[in-house]
């Protein structure tokens, strides 16, 4: 209601100060009151004035410098002192100091901001009115309509007039005229925004009793295509960000899997503190962190260079000290190897609770991480996972170079195939052993150098890993890294495709049930060894 | 139409003879009379102890320490049906929380009918179903209000879940850690469907409040002696069922199908139907410890799904040693017993100590407390 | 072979041509006594192929072997002896070719265990025996009744079953060791064991694959003894390296298969064989 009455005076008084038109201390005098209503009407009025001083004291009121003075008069402060807001005189600093500052509330503020921006539309610089077009755009006001009309005639840039189209579209779509409206309805189309559907609706219906609809068929029939090519367009969005998460999970996913893979087929054990390997490596990033915050805190945006190599040495130490003290002594004892892995998780676990606290801590992206790509409105592909997934990759590439370039690698390798053949021939195969898991420790490490970055970091954040990653290793068969690979991204992806329609938790026990039938049909995974050599 | 080796021709030499029993006798003579003790000892010193003796005295067993032995006793009654499968059979689950947990839940679907209208809301229906403006219950409740069908349910319900399972898992040979990690997830599935209030089992909080049992208030002395009792008798039973079951043929064929499987398979036997039948006795078992669990602890919630809990469950029969069925009865006393002192008196370390536990027992006692008594007998 | 019994297998009943009354050529899952045998054939391998990735350890093997027979099958390392009794017994699928016991039994369609109580026994390069079960135990798991879960739970060790592990064990003069773990016997305990158990289960097709590695000179020729006297009731393939051992087998009308890369390379009495240039060349050598 009040808003139709302010239209109705705007417009009114836009019809009325065609041109030039004078600030009169009568009408900002409300700004001093306590009346908001009165307020709201003032500034309306403030903001259809085309004299610059209502300008002047529109910033003010949006910067706080605006106050109420002796005999109720608005003073505008600034850096060289006060003046009055209609005259323009110097004020004294005594009534300066003692003038109370004009009080907005959120709805005030916010008409204020928008009066500004509606008012730089005509502004000289076409950056200032880009900005002020994008501002109207994210919170259209059909009260600034005769401005943006105005400033429509007259703009040349080709980019913001396509803006300024958009926001006369938003507000013909309720003009008297069909053509009008069908020219809006195409220019809202146009603009490729899945939420600007709400605003066509209405036009979609036909006409009914009580005004509400649109009788134009032609109309109708444009809005019906406007919206349905925006629904395509959600569609399309929302799938390519299921895909997108999808493969940021699966990406975390393969560096906890991919170590798992490498320990499992060389040493054939299930190791259940693997998941705490990557929490260490979040860890490790968690105390860079502080160590650069406190004593280089000008390099904090390097601290990730840092992380990297911490994470993976303090998972690698682990993992050669567990495979060292306790493993060795289990071989061939797989299933106790399990119980025993899992009461180091425990110890592992209780150690960290205790000395860093239960609760989770805090990891924060350094700038360069922090953002991100916006492909559609409803598509924005965040800095941090985009890097994840390339270091993934990376980390990836170097476990292939490992094992297939080095001579460390070629000893994993042989000792994998062939256990006692390689010791014939003169391999070490305890050394290989260690190196090897110590390998696969760190890789997990720097898993979880990736996840302090994109999630939380606690005790138990190895917990929720383990049981995927031994997932992806065996749905991609033992032994191939290529099978890991597969296995981590098609889990995360399979998890999250589900999620939409299930819900997390139903998806999660969906990708269990799916996995467990495909063992039914290939017991030793997707990429697995053939042949007599690989009995498992 | 089966060929028969007939000796002909000369007459046969002094035949040697293996002078065997038919059926090997279940327990010995001396294991005999030391259960008849037990039982006696236990029948007629528990009523005693807790209902006779006052709460002075020394020898008072207060509903607290019935409370923790009935407890401990369920515990055993797992730890043996986990034996059954592991020690005897090859199989290392880890999901047989599962099994305790459903068999639990049957039991807390009962008690939750008998609260009747006693509940907060005072309605006919279970509270939660109330708090979540459910209108009636639903169709898995139905019949949940009469014992008979709790037990049915109790028995039957694990049951179904372990052989469908088990049918696809032993069919598709899926064996070792691969096996043992699928059952962990098995659990974790079921204990996230649980969590969901959707589900109809009480979401996070599960059941509590029970007030009565059979008609008696399920917190009064008789009826936790009762319940005790009830305990004592299904161990001792669960005991010797299992006794028997390991000395029979099938017995023999489980220990060869953990030894030498593939072997067994060119004998002539198909693994599926012995790992089902003792891998599905299990789970029954594992159901009734759990059906009898939950009237003493008073709460049954999702939790008691989580993956940690099966994990400890075989720490038990390790502790004990595996494959003795004495072992892990033992092995459940002890663990649960130091988690009772260590919680109550020194809750940090206990995590410390049960990981020490996992680490130190398959490296230094592999055959558990068991195998201290025993000296090159074979498992 | 001093008090070795004189064994003879005995059917009772009709176990001659036509016995299962069915000559359908389909194959089916038997019952034990259902082998046809009406055209004289147990066994019947015919163009097997098995490929693993590509390499082919059998390669078009075609090979019969007749009711009562004993045949030996040599050859060198690789040749594909193993993967024929590993396609067999059900270890190994075959990726084309048929296999069939007696004229209906499809052994490609039957899984180990089901072969097994066709009435195919195996024995191992590499004894394998239920290490810690005792030596009566061993035996009483082969003995051939019924196999499945609900027979062995009510199953009663009476007096016959007890008297026949007591014969088995007299047989092959491990009495001695009946009660103690199967594990700890020595080397050649272990094979005469698995021999017993394969007596035990009473098989109407033996494989033996390399039976007598690692056996003492007497142990072999008791064994050679123990072979010739099932000749007859019980079809008998072996796998050997030892040409010693073969001679005493195949005698001079036996028949010796030689195989070479995955298929068969010739076939015929030992001497026939033995002058057959193509197996001089790859496997006997001048």
């Amino acid at each position: 209601m009040r808003t139709r009455a302010l239209e109705w005076l705007l417009g009114g008084l836009l019809c009325w100060h065609a041109g030039a038109a004078a600030l009169t201390a009568q009408d900002i005098q409300p700004l001093a009151g306590d009346d908001y209503a009165a307020k709201e009407e003032a500034v309306g009025r403030l903001v259809a004035d085309a004299d610059p001083r209502a300008a002047v004291l529109l910033q003010a009121l949006a910067d706080g410098d605006a106050a109420a003075g002796e005999a109720g008069r608005i003073i505008v402060g600034s850096r060289d002192g006060s003046v009055d807001a209609v005259t323009g005189e110097p004020v004294g600093e005594r009534e300066a100091a003692a003038a109370e500052p004009i009080m907005l509330n959120n709805r005030l503020r916010g008409l204020v901001e928008r009066g500004l921006a509606a008012a730089r539309l005509s502004a000289p610089d076409p950056v200032m009115r880009r900005a002020a077009a994008d501002a109207l755009l994210a919170n259209p006001d059909a009260r600034f309509q005769p401005l943006v009309e105005r400033a429509r005639a007259r703009e040349a840039d080709a980019e913001i007039k396509s803006r300024l189209d958009a926001l006369w579209a938003m507000a013909a779509l309720r003009d008297p005229d069909p053509e009008v409206r069908l020219a809006a309805v195409g220019l809202v189309a146009a603009r490729r925004q899945p939420e600007l559907r709400d605003l066509l609706r209405p036009l979609a219906e036909p006409a009914a009793a009580g005004g509400q609809g649109e009788p134009d068929p032609r109309v109708r029939a444009a809005a019906r295509a406007g919206i349905a090519s925006l629904d395509r367009l959600q569609w399309w969005g929302d799938l390519a960000a299921t895909l997108f998460s999808g493969l940021s999970l699966g990406s975390v996913l393969l560096l906890a899997a991919l170590g798992l893979a490498i320990t499992y087929g060389l040493i054939g054990v299930i190791n259940m503190a693997h998941g705490e390997f990557l929490m260490l490596g979040a860890y490790a990033t968690y105390v860079v962190q502080q160590a650069v915050q406190r004593h280089a805190p000008a390099l904090f945006d390097w601290y990730p260079l840092l992380s990297v190599p911490a994470s993976f040495a303090v998972a690698a130490l682990a993992g050669l000290a567990l495979e060292r003290l306790v493993l060795r002594h289990l071989y061939g004892r797989p299933l106790e190897t399990l119980l025993t892995t899992f009461g180091v998780s425990l110890l592992m676990i209780q150690a960290v609770r205790m000395t860093f606290g239960a609760q989770n801590v805090q990891v924060s992206n350094p700038d360069w991480m922090t953002g991100g790509i916006a492909l559609l409105p409803n598509l924005v592909l965040p800095y941090n996972r985009l890097i994840i997934l390339a270091f993934s990759l990376a980390v990836v590439a170097l476990a292939w170079a490992v094992l297939n370039r080095t001579r460390l690698g070629l000893f994993v390798r042989a000792v994998t195939q062939n256990r006692d053949m390689a010791a014939c021939v003169g391999v070490r195969t305890g050394k290989v052993d260690s190196y090897a898991f110590a390998f696969g420790a760190g890789i997990a490490g720097l898993g979880g150098c990736a996840l302090a970055q994109i999630g939380n970091v606690g005790p138990d954040l190895g917990q929720g890993y383990i049981i995927d990653s031994f997932m992806a290793v065996v749905l991609g068969g033992v032994g191939q890294l290529a099978g890991t690979i597969v296995g981590a991204l098609g889990l995360g992806m399979a998890s999250k495709l589900i999620e939409p329609f299930w819900g997390a938790v139903l998806a999660k026990i969906a990708v269990l049930v799916l996995i467990v039938l495909f063992i039914q049909k290939r017991p030793q995974g997707m990429f697995a060894l053939k042949g007599r050599s690989a009995e498992a | 139409m089966a060929a028969v080796i007939a000796p002909a021709g000369e007459p046969s030499a002094p035949r040697f003879s293996l002078g065997l029993p038919e059926r090997p006798a279940l327990l010995g003579r001396r294991a005999w009379i030391a259960l008849a003790v037990l039982v006696v000892a236990v029948g007629a010193g528990a009523p005693l102890c807790a209902l006779v003796l006052p709460e002075s005295h020394p020898l008072h067993l207060s509903a607290y320490g019935m409370t923790l032995a009935g407890k401990l006793m369920c515990y055993a009654i797992a730890a043996l049906a986990l034996d059954l499968v592991w020690g005897y059979c090859g199989i290392l689950s880890l999901g047989h929380g599962l099994f305790f947990a459903l068999g639990g839940y049957a039991m807390g679907m009962y008690l939750m009918r008998g609260i009747g209208r006693d509940g907060n809301y005072q309605s006919d229906l279970p509270d939660f179903m109330v708090f979540l403006n459910w209108k009636e219950l639903p169709w898995f409740w139905h019949g949940t209000e009469h014992f008979a069908y709790a037990l049915l349910l109790v028995v039957l319900v694990p049951a179904a879940v372990a052989w469908v399972f088990g049918y696809f898992a032993f069919r598709s040979r899926v064996k070792g850690v691969y096996l043992s990690i699928i059952t962990q997830a098995m659990t974790f599935a079921a204990m996230l469907l649980f969590y969901r209030n959707e589900t109809g089992f009480g979401g996070n909080n599960g059941f509590t409040d029970f007030k009565r049992i059979l008609g008696f208030g399920i917190t009064q002395p008789e009826t936790r002696t009762a319940l005790f009792l009830a305990t004592f008798a299904a161990l001792v039973l669960a005991f010797l069922l299992a006794r028997a079951v390991t000395t029979s043929k099938l017995g023999r064929v489980a220990t060869g199908i953990r030894d030498a499987e593939s072997r067994l398979m060119f004998l002539g036997y198909s693994p599926l139907g012995y790992k089902l039948f003792v891998w599905t006795l299990s789970a029954v078992l594992c159901g009734v410890a759990g059906a009898l669990y939950v009237p003493q602890v008073g709460i049954i919630n999702p939790s008691e799904m989580a993956p940690v809990n099966s994990i400890e469950m075989a720490i038990w029969v390790a502790v004990g040693g595996r494959g003795t069925l004495i072992g892990p009865i033992v092995g459940a006393f002890a663990v649960n017993g130091a988690k009772s002192v260590f919680t109550t008196h020194f809750a940090e370390y206990w995590l410390f100590f049960l990981g020490a536990i996992f680490v130190l027992v398959p490296l230094c006692l592999p055959r558990g407390i068991a195998g201290l008594f025993q000296r090159g007998r074979a498992m | 072979m001093k008090g070795m019994h004189k064994l003879e297998i005995v059917h009772d009943g009709q176990a001659g041509p036509n016995a299962s009354g069915s000559v359908t050529g389909l194959g089916h899952v038997a019952r034990a006594g259902e082998i046809d045998v009406s055209h004289g054939t147990i066994l019947y391998l015919d163009a097997v192929t098995v490929s693993f990735d590509g390499f082919k350890a059998l390669n078009g093997l075609t090979l019969s072997v007749d009711q009562g027979e004993l045949r030996c099958v040599i050859g060198p390392n690789g040749a594909g002896k193993t993967t024929m009794m590993d396609v067999v017994t059900g270890k190994t699928r075959p990726t084309t070719g048929k296999v069939f016991l007696g004229q209906t039994l499809d052994l490609a369609r039957m899984d180990e265990p089901a072969i097994a109580r066709a009435g195919i026994g195996r024995k191992f390069q590499k004894p394998t025996v239920f290490s810690h079960h005792p030596v009566w135990e061993n035996l009483e798991l082969a003995m051939n009744t019924r196999k499945d879960w609900w027979a062995a739970l009510r199953a009663r060790f009476d007096r016959p079953a007890q008297r026949r592990v007591e014969e088995v064990l007299s047989m092959l003069h491990l009495e001695s060791e009946a009660y103690r773990l199967a594990g700890d016997l020595s080397h050649g305990q272990k094979q005469r064991l698995e021999i017993g158990m394969l007596l035990m289960q009473q098989p109407r097709l033996l494989l033996l694959d390399e039976p007598v590695a690692g056996m003492t000179d007497h142990e072999t020729m008791e064994l050679a003894g123990l072979l010739a006297r099932l000749k007859g009731s019980c079809s008998i393939v072996v796998v050997e390296h030892d040409m010693d051992f073969v001679a005493e087998l195949a005698g001079d009308t036996g028949r010796v298969t030689v195989m070479a890369e995955g298929s068969v390379l010739a076939d015929g009495t030992l001497a026939a064989v033995r002058a057959n240039e193509a197996v001089i060349e790859s496997y006997l050598g001048r």
